[in-house]
């Protein structure tokens, strides 16, 4: 299982167009994929309310979690999208 | 089907049609019931209705483009999420019908995001809209919202809100016909800007069924199901000579030539071209919400910038109107403070802003930035100003940002009576009839059956509009209001010393050609007349009576 740890940017949050680019890019992966606070139970990273439920502000850390094939590439993807500033 | 309907007409002209109803509230599935015991084919009604609800809001969004299409797109991926579609399934599993089972799996999502806070309020709100479309899908009903035709059509509602007119296409809408609202409702407002035939508080119109074509005849206030052909004809030809005599042009003077500027209202840089197109010298009163409405942060310094500019480059004299929020315009990111059983009288317009300064700080920058290198007069005003203190907070915030003129609206009583200390903290006033209306008689604009105490001509009304410009003492005293673009009131306003007349663009040139054919000395004794009438249509009547012009030119 692989897992990567990322600070959210975006002035937003993990909220409005920084939370839909981040559950497309969730979708298009092939693989489950979970995403949550470090210390709390993760949700479905392809469940927009979901995501938009944990209520993630900017600063915030959040764990993104994938397992099986593809998963580091997925996850580096993911990454990406959260550390984007304003995405 | 009845013979004909009647109503009140708030914007004249005649609109012919098919009736396209906005639907009302989707109902809530019952519990307790159970589906027939298909669980699989159940599950698949139930996805094949998301995926309906999807698709229809990402066409919609493409259509709309700009911050419509991101809050529309956002709505697309909550109809097809995959954890919601995964709850719905389970509960189908245990018996719940495909409707009821969707309900219930939005519900559980609804808790969580209440639960996050106020700055996801927005979202609820348009998670609901999500799940009644769904629902809507699966019971068979008509989906909520502004319908959607190939042809132009007659609008009908039991009112409209700022969110059903939004994604509204002007070319698409003949009528507005609504069961409530009065002549200074939002879709009264809204149709005369638009220069499309309205008829509000038309008691039976929401049972005419979809289809069904309609004659609306904006100025009488008639709606006749299914007209004949011939009908239709003389109906037009009526409304052709009423506008006729509207050829005076140039800028707004009395007989005598006493010189009153003639202004537009405008929404935004979109109604620029109305305004031009009917001879506006300037812009009254430049409403700023259309930049904050649907959205869930305020939009920054350099976006308000650029629209302001659109606006100020256009014309030599504005005044714009800053956030006017709260009341019937609620903003996602300017929360009210609590629950407020009557929101007319709760936090809004400048009380709202001082509780997020920040808010009014970057729009007043952004306004003294994009005034900036234009010749433009820039003037800046506050809506809902009760007192000298709050008109002088006002005006202080205006210096700081580097705006030379800050005037103050007078909508509350309190402030028209008080007009002297105002004047004293402010560069100028501008009365707004409407909610100056709706506070001097207790009476709630949105509710149709009390729009009689919206009649402008009421002599309350017009004593208060005399003091708030004797008070003014010499300084500019413009009326924004609705009764600007009456032509007769006209006259009157100017008579009790009224400055400027601002009013929606398409009123402009019968007001500049009753004005022209009277001199200062008949609009004061027509004034003085209706000041001494003891209500509204005496008041009208006496008035009139003092003008003698206004017949000739068929006003």
């Amino acid at each position: 299982m692989a897992e990567r740890r990322v600070t959210v940017q975006s002035e937003a949050g993990l909220h409005a167009r920084p939370a839909a680019l981040f559950v497309q890019a969730a979708t298009k992966a092939p693989m489950d994929v979970a995403v949550g606070r470090p210390d709390a139970d993760p949700v479905n990273a392809k469940s927009i309310l979901s995501v938009i439920g944990l209520d993630v502000r900017q600063g915030e850390e959040i764990v993104i979690i994938a397992e099986g094939d593809g998963a580091d590439t997925a996850l580096d993807e993911l990454a990406a999208t959260v550390a984007a500033n304003g995405a | 089907m009845p013979d004909r309907l009647r109503g009140l007409g708030v914007s004249p002209g005649i609109g012919v049609g098919p009736v396209r109803a906005i639907a009302g509230a989707v109902p809530e599935p019952p519990a307790g019931q159970r589906h027939q015991g298909d669980a699989a084919a159940e599950s698949g009604r139930a996805r094949d209705a998301l995926e309906t609800v999807a698709a229809d809001l990402e066409e919609r969004g493409e259509k709309a483009g700009g911050e419509a299409r991101d809050v529309l797109f956002a709505q697309a991926m909550m109809a097809r999420d995959p954890g919601l579609a995964e709850l719905a399934g389970q509960k189908i599993a245990e018996g719940t019908p495909a409707a009821r089972a969707v309900h219930e799996a939005f519900g559980v999502f609804r808790d969580v995001l209440s639960g996050a806070g106020d700055h996801i309020a927005a979202r609820v709100a348009d998670l609901d809209d999500v799940r009644d479309r769904a629902v809507a899908v699966l019971l068979g009903v008509p989906m909520p919202g502004v319908p959607d035709s190939p042809e132009p059509f007659v609008l009908v509602a039991r009112d409209l809100a700022p969110a059903d007119t939004a994604l509204l296409d002007p070319a698409k809408v003949v009528a507005f016909v609504t069961e409530e609202g009065g002549p200074t409702s939002h879709t009264a407002i809204l149709a005369r800007s638009m220069g499309v035939p309205a008829v509000v508080g038309c008691a039976g119109c929401t049972s005419l069924a979809d289809g069904t074509v309609l004659l609306v005849d904006g100025a009488s206030g008639e709606v006749r199901p299914d007209p004949a052909e011939e009908e239709v004809a003389r109906a037009r030809t009526g409304a052709t000579a009423r506008t006729a005599a509207r050829t005076v042009t140039g800028p707004g003077t009395t007989g005598d030539g006493h010189a009153v500027p003639l202004l537009a209202n405008i929404g935004g840089p979109q109604d620029v071209p109305a305004a031009i197109e009917h001879g506006a010298e300037g812009v009254g009163l430049f409403r700023t919400e259309f930049l904050f409405l649907d959205r869930t942060t305020a939009p920054g310094e350099d976006e308000q910038e650029a629209a302001y500019r659109a606006v100020l480059q256009a014309f030599p004299y504005v005044v714009v109107r800053t956030l006017d929020a709260g009341a019937d315009k609620p903003l996602a990111f300017l929360p009210a403070t609590a629950d407020e059983p009557n929101p007319a009288l709760g936090v809004r317009g400048l009380r709202m802003s001082r509780r997020h300064p920040e808010v009014l700080r970057t729009q007043l920058r952004a306004l003294a930035r994009a005034a900036r290198a234009l010749p433009v007069e820039l003037r800046v005003m506050a809506p809902m100003v009760a007192d000298a203190e709050e008109a002088a907070y006002f005006a202080e915030e205006c210096r700081a940002a580097g705006l030379a003129h800050a005037g103050v609206m007078i909508e509350i009583p309190a402030a028209a009576l008080r007009a002297r200390d105002l004047a004293a903290a402010a560069d100028f006033f501008s009365i707004g009839t409407n909610d100056l209306a709706q506070y001097a008689f207790a009476a709630d604009r949105q509710v149709g059956t009390l729009s009689g105490a919206q009649d402008p001509w009421q002599p309350a009304l017009l004593d208060l509009v005399a003091l708030t410009a004797e008070g003014a003492d010499g300084k500019a005293c413009g009326v924004c209001g609705e009764a600007a673009g009456d032509p007769a009131l006209a006259c009157v306003l100017v008579g009790l010393g009224v400055t400027s007349l601002s009013m929606s663009p398409p009123a402009l040139p019968a007001v500049r050609a009753a004005i022209r054919a009277h001199t200062t000395d008949q609009c004061r004794r027509a004034a003085v007349a209706a000041r001494a009438a003891h209500g509204a249509a005496e008041a009208r009547e006496r008035a009139r009576a003092e003008l003698p012009g206004l017949a000739a030119l068929g006003l």
